[in-house]
């Protein structure tokens, strides 16, 4: 699908994103030998944690995760390589396994995908090929005694995303979701490859981006406010521009709107369940999110909508049928 | 040309920067710059990268919105120093703010550049002087890592150094970027290349001239594309003369802003201010710059020269105190109102103390001891102290956040000051003026902004604790509104002494009304200057007891001779002055019939139209200088301040004009109309049979020696029974749209001083625009003088024939008259004009009032009235007579 038709749904309606991948993944409580699979039993360092690793050894698992959230009504479920990069899978040694990381959790959504779109011919089903930021950044240095060190270069930065891309576009997504963004620099890297990459191959798939802002000042991680980070990734025709994780529904509503009021773009939004408790884990019911997001609704604000950290197919459930009751935000016209 | 809104060009560094046609002039920071500063060179050539950081700061801190970084020098590694330096600036929140200009005649180092800076910036700079292939690849690469973009104009052939040239490369360059690969228009910055003047070379000598046109053509001809420069460049023949060279940069920014500059590269060391300038050296400079004399470059020399010897010892000295002591400099600062340097000091003081408080209790408060002395002592004027408020509210801006780090205990001041503008006032001039003064002798002010209802501010003055509680207002309702605060404040008890100040405020009024409901002191300070030794007086234990039992002893001794002098003025009964009234000689009258009958509106006047009719004077009266104008510009105590004020104010004032700040509107209507007694009828036509309102006149009760009448308005109509059709109008001006907005813009800037500044000219404008409109309606719409031609000062004096009193003056103190007027000319409704429930029109800086054109039509003083013409108002007005007498309160007589 081209950038415009997904243009022509989002002005008839609100699109509903998956929720979380992790937090699925946990309710498995799969072990060191699920993560390895019969293929990486000789593997010489340990796999448990290595969620996108599970597209290849458990596919069935996350084929159910995806199920599980287009059957609460999801439109768009993200693909399961968050940390697909040479970067990411590096803590893994498998950074030769990335392109078909990518290729395969592509496939593996795109296959539920299209079951379903083929159940509901009216609510066509779409695959998000979803870019993390990898867990290093490019414009902050890790030590602080050296604040002029980088882990990691603009260019390294460029490449690890361009096979990550190549696997996403040839898995068969529908649109690219760089997403969780606190540098904008590593952003501006992925955007640099896809760039590259769709210009090669002469694709033209619709981009998400999806920044992170980290605490109550309001700005990522990397120090920019709302306004500096649209500004910054603003060279990109995008499709939609938003936030996730990091924040509960109502603390990050305002930097939405922000975003909601100075973007020309369409505005997503896929917050985390609540903040997580003295445990890690997230207490916010879908009764409650949904409350939440329904302000979201509301105020007019977003055009897509979904959950990150600790939201459940239950949390997508509610939040897709109070989605539905709703009219899409207006994106502002781009004044001539 | 298109009439295309130019699309912002949007930068960011951890913020954001918005250059859109509001904005004002960006002013590119240049120190960090290898080519440009030798001192940067040399950091980085040792490496000494955190003191180059330090030069990054200033400029940031110095005001530089973006800060230009350049590595191009042969003994350097530009690729590495580039990378190193803007890593190690990323890790700076307070330079990281602004965006970045990575600027490098090489490619490899822009582009390393770009792959290490998170925000859009800007690259310096690519041209056609290597073809259009290499021109296209490098801005398509410089799209993709998503940076804006400065073209030279330059190309295969060379420089562009003619108009001509110019316009072919840039105009070239754009087809090409925006047609080719899309580049988005308003990410494009042309330089257009700026040459030096004045080079003694035939060809050079429209240089500046040139360039003003390029930019002009490139802002009207290549839709949303933006101009930049480097400015020094132009007087690059006067190195060595800095004078010159000073003059020259304002001269040309001027003139290169005014024609579409929107950015540039400018030293601010190297900068005069254009009205400066001295006006003999800025017409020799102009002479060069705008070619205008065939031997202009001999003359600015020969000119300069005979100056250097003059000005060089001065300028010495001008430069000199940037090297004394870190006490003198910031006591200097202060003095004179530069807050330039302020910041960088006053982080060099708290680098040497413990608390970054003890700064602000000794050289910054030192400084100001100096200025308040200085006040006293009337060697600094009121602007001066103003400039000088600005400069310490920075400084304390600046330490803020590092005292509330170190969580010291709350900064010791010498009192506290809760100061308000009373409930259904909006006027705040007057309380701006005195908070500043009080703040700057360090009283903290718990400024309440305007229309505060009473309760608010008797529970913050209790919460807040203050030592003093400043009443202000304009308008005469005011004076009950303040009356009923004290009275409050009496019966809860609460002994916090009261300033009362504002225009219609009187010591009379003070002793009379205010301070007898209290026990506490209650104190009239209608001059800023004086409010400091009050407040001084009140708050200091061993003074206070003596002086309010002085005040308070004075008062009553005023209070009783201002009742015994009431008592001795003689009043007659309203049937008596009625029979008194002013007869006019109807029969040989006939009124002239207005060329446009009816109602009409006027949306936004050109503000250059109302200039010419400023009455300065006022203006200088808001800012305690008393005098008339032009006259005291050259008045031997204050007339060098007030030069200043008028020059700061000038240049304030042609921005407005430029930059359409504010809005003017007016709402204006004649009509016919016949005086049935003391009321006028207004009637909806001229058959006069259908009444449309009525104005309710007020007539003098006051006893007149013999020929004298006692007056009112509706004298100046015919009066009905005549059967003599006569006409009357009524307006409401405006320029108060947009001056709130500007005048906060200012203050979050720390800037009282321009705050002040816009609405004192705002209010200018309005009583402008209320004499332009009157201009209009004599000689045009009503046309009864149409052959009228005075010039200002006679306007001024009110030469014409007519008047146009208004509603809560002297005249017709009635305020109760502007609700009818506002529902004859739906005011609100037309153009936005409302009134407060005290009836003041907000916004502030508006006008209202009737026409009258009879020629023997006169201002005058209502002046005290009885109460049966206070019963005979509240009939005639259909209210209580509790209600009239709210309203009419400042104007019975006892």
């Amino acid at each position: 699908m081209l950038k415009s038709d997904f243009e022509n749904i989002l002005k008839e309606r609100i699109l509903v994103l998956d929720g979380a991948m992790g937090t699925m993944i946990q309710q498995h409580t799969l072990e060191e030998e699920d993560f390895r699979g019969a293929r990486f039993g000789d593997h010489p360092c340990p796999l448990k944690g290595n969620n996108d690793l599970l597209s290849l050894t458990q596919p069935e698992i996350i084929k159910s995760i995806h199920s599980a959230y287009f059957e609460a009504g999801a439109d768009i479920v993200e693909t399961n390589t968050f940390s697909s990069t040479s970067i990411g899978m590096a803590d893994y040694q498998m950074e030769s396994l990335v392109y078909e990381l990518n290729f395969e959790s592509t496939r593996l959504a795109k296959e539920v995908a299209l079951e379903f779109s083929e159940k509901t011919p009216n609510q066509p089903r779409f695959v998000a090929g979803s870019i993390g930021p990898t867990n290093r950044t490019a414009s902050m240095s890790p030590d602080v005694n050296d604040p002029g060190f980088r882990a990691v270069s603009f260019d390294e930065l460029v490449a690890a995303y361009k096979v990550q891309v190549e696997g996403l576009l040839a898995g068969g997504a529908d649109l690219l979701l760089v997403e969780t963004i606190f540098d904008t620099l590593n952003a501006k890297a992925a955007l640099f490859a896809i760039e590259e990459v769709q210009q090669k191959q002469k694709t033209a798939l619709p981009i998400m981006i999806s920044g992170t802002i980290t605490d109550a000042s309001g700005r990522t991680l990397s120090g920019q406010t709302v306004e500096a980070f649209r500004i910054s990734l603003s060279h990109i025709p995008v499709l939609s521009i938003g936030f996730n994780c990091a924040l509960g529904a109502d603390q990050l509503l305002p930097y939405v709107k922000r975003l909601a009021t100075q973007s020309t773009h369409f505005i997503s939004a896929h917050p985390n369940a609540g903040l997580p408790n003295a445990f890690g884990a997230y207490d916010q019911t879908p009764a409650q999110m949904g409350d939440l997001i329904e302000e979201y609704l509301k105020q007019e604000v977003v055009n897509i909508i979904g959950g990150c950290c600790g939201t459940t197919p239950d949390h997508i459930r509610l939040i897709a049928e109070r989605a539905q009751k709703y009219a899409p935000r207006k994106p502002k016209l781009n004044l001539q | 040309m298109t009439q295309l809104k130019k699309k912002p060009l949007y930068l960011s560094g951890l913020e954001p920067l918005v250059i859109d046609e509001q904005s004002n002039f960006v002013n590119i920071g240049e120190r960090t710059n290898v080519t440009g500063s030798r001192k940067f060179l040399r950091l980085i050539e040792n490496e000494n990268y955190q003191e180059a950081i330090e030069i990054a700061r200033e400029q940031v801190l110095g005001g530089a919105q973006i800060i230009d970084v350049n590595m191009d020098e042969g003994m350097i590694d530009g690729k590495k120093a580039m990378t190193t330096f803007l890593n190690l600036i990323a890790a700076e929140p307070d330079i990281a703010r602004v965006p970045i200009m990575i600027d490098s005649s090489k490619w490899e180092i822009i582009e390393a550049g770009l792959k290490v800076v998170q925000g859009k910036c800007v690259v310096n700079s690519i041209s056609l002087k290597e073809g259009e292939s290499l021109f296209l690849e490098q801005a398509a690469t410089i799209k993709k890592y998503g940076a804006a973009v400065i073209i030279m104009a330059f190309d295969e052939a060379g420089q562009a150094d003619t108009l001509e040239r110019r316009i072919e490369i840039c105009k070239r360059s754009y087809d090409l970027l925006v047609t080719k690969i899309n580049f988005p228009p308003e990410d494009l910055i042309f330089d257009p290349n700026i040459f030096p003047v004045a080079t003694g070379m035939e060809e050079h000598r429209t240089n500046a001239l040139d360039f003003f046109k390029a930019t002009h053509w490139i802002r009207t001809h290549l839709p949303h594309a933006n101009v930049s420069g480097g400015v020094s460049n132009v007087s690059f023949s006067f190195r060595g003369n800095n004078t010159v060279r000073e003059a020259m940069h304002a001269s040309f920014l001027y003139h290169a802003i005014k024609n579409g500059m929107n950015m540039g590269i400018v030293n601010p060391s190297l900068l005069e201010v254009y009205d400066e300038v001295p006006k003999k050296l800025m017409e020799y400079v102009e002479d060069v710059l705008l070619d205008r004399k065939a031997d202009a470059t001999e003359r600015l020399l020969d000119y300069s020269e005979q100056m250097v010897s003059s000005t060089k010892a001065k300028k010495k000295q001008d430069d000199n105190w940037r090297k004394e002591s870190l006490e003198s400099r910031i006591s200097h600062a202060l003095i004179k109102g530069i807050d330039r340097f302020i910041e960088a000091d006053v982080e060099e003081a708290r680098k040497q103390v413990k608390e970054p408080l003890e700064v602000i209790e000794g050289p910054l408060m030192d400084g100001m001891n100096t200025v308040g002395d200085l006040f006293g002592e009337g060697k600094m004027f009121l602007p001066q102290v103003v400039k000088s408020a600005r400069v310490m509210k920075k400084a304390v801006a600046y330490l803020q956040p590092f005292i509330e780090a170190q969580k010291s205990e709350a900064s010791k001041k010498a009192g506290k000051v809760l100061i308000a503008t009373v409930k259904g006032d909006v006027h705040d001039i007057g309380k701006n003026i005195v908070s500043v003064v009080l703040a700057c002798n360090n009283y903290e002010i718990i400024d309440l902004g305007v229309m505060v209802p009473p309760e608010v501010i008797i529970q913050r003055a209790v919460e807040e604790e203050v030592d003093v509680i400043g009443l202000s207002g304009l308008i005469t309702p005011s004076l009950d509104e303040m009356v009923y605060v004290t009275k409050e404040l009496a019966r809860l008890n609460i002994e916090i002494p009261v300033l009362i100040g504002g225009a219609t405020t009187s010591k009379a009024h003070t002793a009379v009304k205010i301070a007898p409901v209290t026990k506490a002191p209650v104190i009239h300070v209608n001059d800023a200057s004086r409010a400091v030794g009050v407040v001084s007086n009140l708050l200091q234990k061993e003074k206070r007891e003596a002086y309010t039992l002085q005040i308070r002893t004075d008062y009553e001794n005023f209070k009783a001779k201002f009742l015994a002098r009431g008592t001795t003025k003689e009043y007659i009964s309203l049937v008596q002055a009625q029979a008194n009234s002013y007869r006019l000689d109807w029969t040989n009258f006939e009124a002239k019939r207005p060329n446009h009958l009816g109602v009409h509106t006027l949306h936004s006047l050109e503000l250059e139209k109302l200039v010419p009719f400023f009455d300065w004077t006022p203006f200088f009266r808001s800012w305690d200088l008393h005098g008339k104008y032009p006259a005291l510009l050259n008045d031997a105590v204050v007339g060098s301040q007030a030069q200043a004020l008028f020059e700061d104010a000038q240049r304030m004032l042609e921005k407005i004009v430029t930059e359409k700040w504010i809005t003017a509107k007016a709402r204006f209507g004649i009509f016919p109309v016949n005086s049935v007694g003391d009321d006028i009828e207004i009637y909806t036509d001229e058959k006069r049979t259908q009444l449309l309102g009525k104005w309710i006149t007020l007539r003098q009760q006051l006893k007149k020696t013999k020929g004298q009448a006692n007056l009112a308005l509706a004298d100046f109509i015919a009066p009905k029974a005549l059967e003599q059709i006569d006409y009357m109008g009524a307006f409401c001006v405006s320029t108060g749209f947009g001056t709130e907005e500007k005048a906060k813009e200012f203050e979050a800037e720390q800037d009282d001083y321009s705050s002040i500044m816009v609405k004192a000219l705002s209010d200018r404008f309005a009583e402008a625009f209320a004499e332009y409109l009157h201009h209009q309606i004599r000689t045009n719409y009503w046309g009864y003088a149409s052959q009228e031609g005075l010039t200002n000062e006679e306007l001024i004096a009110e030469k014409y024939q007519g008047i146009r009193p208004a509603p809560g003056y002297p005249a017709c103190p009635d305020h109760l008259e502007k609700k009818t007027l506002w529902n004859l000319l739906e005011v609100e409704k037309t153009i936005g004009v409302s009134l407060t429930e005290s009836l003041a029109m907000w916004p502030a800086s508006s006008v209202s009032g009737y026409y009258f054109a009879h020629p023997e039509s006169r201002y005058f003083g209502l002046g005290k009235i009885k109460e049966d013409q206070l019963l005979d108002y509240s009939k005639r007005r259909g209210i209580a007579l509790a209600e009239a007498k709210k309203w009419l309160n400042p104007n019975l007589a006892d």
